[in-house]
């Protein structure tokens, strides 16, 4: 197979009249880490929704010839798009072989789910290695620590065996040499995958991108490499410059309290 | 470790067999016996309510509606089977020309029957399932929906006297597929097959547990838009237990008829589908053994309390709801669970490797946390 | 015509009684997201209580504008009764919520069919609800209009203390987000509380208008339960003008398939029809959509 990009082409979502993102295009290839970055509320995260099918979106996002945009989700992680979440999102009561094991899964013929697990696959066993976790292979993932947790999670991406790796904050909560590890670990990764990271930080960001897409408040404001990046002076006014004061941004990118309509509350956005 | 566990619960199943099928018959009168296939079959349709509620997540409010198509058509079946040629005899009490309902005749046929008694709760929780899980309708929503489902159901059967002998329901049944149903010979006969349903519905969950699709609900009990992350469609999943669930409700119904000897509306109504949780919440949602035991014990609560202190049980059915969810969500089992657990070794373990220990191994007691 | 305004108006009144029951549903459903199933059971007691009261005022013309706000307090406390007992205890299990006050709801049942005749009992109408209005040439009990006026008032009340009072707006903002109504400063314990005794104070009052209309005793309450859940499912959950839509829309086709067929296959039909219409829209008639996952 050859090396499909993923090509994201005028994307737009819109919440209930909120535009979170509004034209947004960029394109993520084998061998680069592609970073996504942005202050809170930029729509780094909904582009990645709205890539996964989470979100309904307008515009186009291709791996390749395949359209992902209007597939349900399911289907977009059978075209080999795979996703990790800002809050590692592990099955907590399972062990890390048996997160690892319903990863790998979806490669089986429905009839073998009938049947107990006999032995570790190797592809298992080889994603273990490669994210350092064959130690923990009968913890369960409740107890893993954060940084082990979002490992497990790109442990289970490779097993799933995706093309693409859309992965969100995956250096979160993580020590100076957990995020080396990984930062080394998408490297690697990226020669055989496509790998695209949303992140907030900016050290880590410098260390590792290899090519950097900056959105604010849901438009692409400067794009290229890292040092050009950096050179922008737009960049530097919106985010870099501001940078301590995101929380503020976050803040003021939710919609004034009181002031929604009676009533309203949490939904799931199908 | 992981090897030997499932084994255990293997020997486990073994051991209930034995006193079921083998020991309980000697022992017991007559009258014990029924009232112990009774319990089967209650315990019957908490393995299920077990495996879609317990390790899928899905509150099964309303098992009454697929308990009812099972013991609706075995009771339509030995009906005909007892009025011979004619029409039941209820049905001439209202209109003496009254002809069979069109949907009465199949059930003369005994291989029709049985193939009602699978497919009915197949058909209909396949659709149901289908159409609800398809759109994402979860948590109390698909509790209370199959919950109106059985309020429903039961409204419809005591509205339609007629057709269905209301809410005085279907009774006198004398043959069970040619067996006189008197002879206390056949009615051991009966409890047999009853229990040994019970006892091939436990299997059957066993291996359920320990495959990958066990491991599979389970995480999509608890995660269901990650598992929708790892490229399956959690729908499909959910639907394969609740239609499995469905099916051992219908059995249990369908058995329930010739042990018992009359079905209702009462039998299948909301009170009726709580009573078949309660068993269920408190023997262990998620164990292997639970749901049988807790149903068996909410059973001789329901037939021997219910009829000698009526008044009282309601408050301890009540009561029973609200301490063991509030303080025991994972039922008595896990109570026996941690006891062991702490007898084998008193204080020693830290409490994430006991933890570890239990989760490593779900196949047996289902997952504690 | 003889055949279409009649149900419509008898629907209509049913339709207020439902939306009485559901109000309370609604509010304690959308705040915390678990079903209150004893909610009926409150809906009773507010019954019984307008009973009580009526043996001590004994002019039926008095005793229910006094039973209205004694019903509501009455249940409202029992609702916080069980907020404070049991339910703040499982706000992270709302299945399980559900399944303890099946079990809250089995006991208060027994406990009325112990208090009171198995029977039910009587509740005297006043003589100022036995009078008809004429609309558009029928008769018109006023015993519904009644019915209708007290839901409207509700509504109105409930409406209008959530958006302009400062405790309504609490509410809703520990609706729409908890933890950062919580880092507001707002004390969602509080708010929790008295959303209960509110919610359940509702039950209450739609319990003294159901005894106006039906019998009063210890089943009533599983009557209403699904019913009116099943309302607040279809309008939209926390959606006030859809739970008054769906009650409408509820009553009015009961009373219409009552009218074609039976009593019991009406409330069948009532059922398939809205479990028909969650399978087109499972979020319920208004929705608003957020960015949120959960």
């Amino acid at each position: 197979m050859t090396a499909a990009s993923l090509v994201v082409k005028d994307l737009h979502v819109e919440f209930s009249g909120f535009v979170a993102v509004d034209g947004v295009s960029f394109d993520a290839h084998l061998g680069e880490v592609r970073f996504l970055i942005g202050p809170n509320g930029a729509g780094k995260t909904t582009c990645i929704d709205a890539i996964t099918g989470l979100s309904k979106a307008a515009g186009s996002a291709r791996i390749g010839e395949q359209e992902l945009l209007g597939r349900p989700v399911h289907k977009i992680v059978r075209l080999g798009v795979g996703r990790t979440f800002q809050t590692a999102s592990v099955f907590d009561e399972l062990s890390v072989l048996q997160n690892l094991d319903i990863a790998a899964g979806r490669h089986r013929p429905s009839v073998s789910l009938l049947r107990t697990r006999r032995g570790v696959d190797p592809a298992i066993a080889q994603a273990l290695e490669e994210t350092g976790l064959a130690d923990e292979i009968a913890t369960p993932a409740g107890i893993l620590s954060h940084g082990q947790k979002q490992w497990l999670e790109i442990a289970m991406l490779l097993v799933q065996d995706a093309r693409v790796l859309l992965l969100d904050e995956p250096v979160a909560g993580m020590s100076q040499d957990e995020r080396t590890a990984t930062g080394e670990l998408l490297q690697r990764l990226a020669a055989k995958r496509i790998v695209l990271v949303v992140e907030h930080d900016m050290d880590f960001m410098r260390r590792f991108a290899t090519r950097v897409t900056v959105l604010h408040q849901g438009r692409v404001l400067s794009q290229g490499s890292v040092a050009d990046v950096q050179a922008d002076g737009k960049v530097q006014e919106v985010y870099l410059g501001t940078a301590g004061a995101a929380t503020t941004a976050d803040m003021l990118a939710v919609p004034d309290l009181p002031g929604v309509a009676a009533g309203t509350q949490k939904q799931e956005v199908d | 470790m992981t090897k030997l566990k499932p084994r255990l619960s293997l020997l486990g199943i073994g051991v209930f067999a034995v006193l079921l099928l083998g020991v309980a018959p000697v022992v017991l009168t007559d009258h014990w016996l029924g009232n112990l296939g009774k319990y089967c079959c209650w315990a019957i349709a908490a393995v299920g309510i077990g495996l879609a509620w317990g390790r899928g997540g899905m509150l099964v409010m309303g098992q009454g509606v697929f308990f009812a198509l099972g013991a609706y058509s075995m009771a339509m079946h030995l009906t005909l089977e007892s009025a011979g040629d004619g029409v039941p005899g209820f049905m001439v009490l209202y209109d003496p020309l009254a002809p069979l309902p069109a949907f009465w005749e199949p059930f003369r046929s005994p291989a029709f029957t049985l193939a009602a008694v699978v497919l009915l709760p197949v058909i209909a929780a396949g659709i149901l399932g289908f159409a609800l899980f398809k759109r994402r309708v979860k948590g109390a929503y698909f509790a209370i929906l199959t919950q109106a489902l059985t309020v429903a159901l039961a409204t419809l059967i005591s509205s339609t006297i007629r057709e269905t002998g209301g809410d005085t329901g279907l009774s006198d049944f004398k043959y069970f597929f040619g067996f006189v149903l008197n002879d206390p010979a056949n009615r051991t006969l009966v409890y047999l097959i009853a229990a040994g349903l019970l006892v091939v519905c436990l299997l059957v969950v066993w291996q359920l547990y320990r495959s990958r699709f066990g491991e599979l609900l389970v995480a999509t009990r608890d995660a269901e838009e990650r598992v929708r992350f790892l490229g399956y469609d959690p729908a499909n999943i959910k639907l394969v237990a609740f239609v499995i669930s469905a099916l051992m409700a219908s059995i249990a119904g369908a058995m329930f008829v010739p042990i018992v000897g009359i079905i209702t509306p009462a039998e299948i109504g909301a009170a009726a589908s709580i009573l078949m949780i309660a068993g269920v919440a408190l023997g262990g949602r998620a164990s292997l053994f639970g749901p049988a035991l807790g149903a068996m014990a909410v059973g001789w609560g329901q037939s021997s309390l219910g009829s000698a202190w009526p008044d009282g049980w309601t408050y301890i059915l009540g009561l029973l709801f609200v301490v063991v969810i509030l303080f025991f969500p994972k039922g008595l089992s896990s109570v026996l669970g941690r006891f062991t657990a702490a007898r084998r070794s008193p204080g020693e373990r830290p409490p994430a490797a006991v933890s570890a220990e239990a989760t490593a191994a779900p196949e047996l007691e289902g997952v504690k946390a | 015509m003889d055949a279409l305004i009649p149900p419509l108006l008898n629907g209509s009144a049913q339709g207020a009684l439902l939306l009485l029951a559901a109000l309370g549903l609604s509010l304690t459903f959308g705040q915390m997201g678990v079903i209150n199933m004893a909610h009926g059971e409150f809906l009773m007691i507010g019954a019984f209580t307008a009973y009580l009261v009526q043996q001590v005022v004994h002019s039926a013309n008095l005793s229910v504008p006094v039973a209205l706000p004694v019903a509501f307090l009455v249940a409202g406390l029992l609702g916080l009764l069980l907020e404070v007992g049991i339910i703040q205890w499982m706000y992270r299990r709302p299945l399980d919520t559900l399944l303890v006050t099946v079990g809250v709801s089995l006991i208060l049942q027994q406990a009325a069919l112990q208090v009171f005749p198995s029977q039910g009992v009587p509740v005297q109408k006043p003589d100022w609800l036995d009078g008809q209005v004429n609309i558009l040439g029928y008769e018109w009990p006023l015993r519904q209009v009644f019915t209708i006026l007290l839901a409207a008032v509700c509504v109105a009340a409930l409406g209008a203390w959530l958006k302009y009072s400062s405790f309504g707006r609490r509410i809703r903002a520990t609706v729409q987000n908890r933890d950062l109504a919580e880092t507001a400063g707002i004390s969602t314990r509080t708010v929790d509380r008295l959303t209960f005794f509110i919610g359940s104070g509702l039950a209450g009052v739609a319990g003294v208008a159901a005894s106006l209309i039906g019998g009063t005793n210890s089943q009533m309450g599983m009557q209403y339960i699904i019913p009116a859940f099943l309302v607040v499912a279809a309008g939209g959950i926390g959606q006030l003008k859809g739970t008054i839509i769906a009650a409408w829309a509820v009553g009015v086709s009961l009373s219409y398939f009552a009218d074609w067929t039976t009593g019991s296959l009406a409330q069948v039909l009532a059922l398939m029809l809205v479990i028909v219409f969650l399978q087109l829209r499972p979020q319920g008639l208004f929705t608003v959509r957020t960015r949120s996952l959960v």
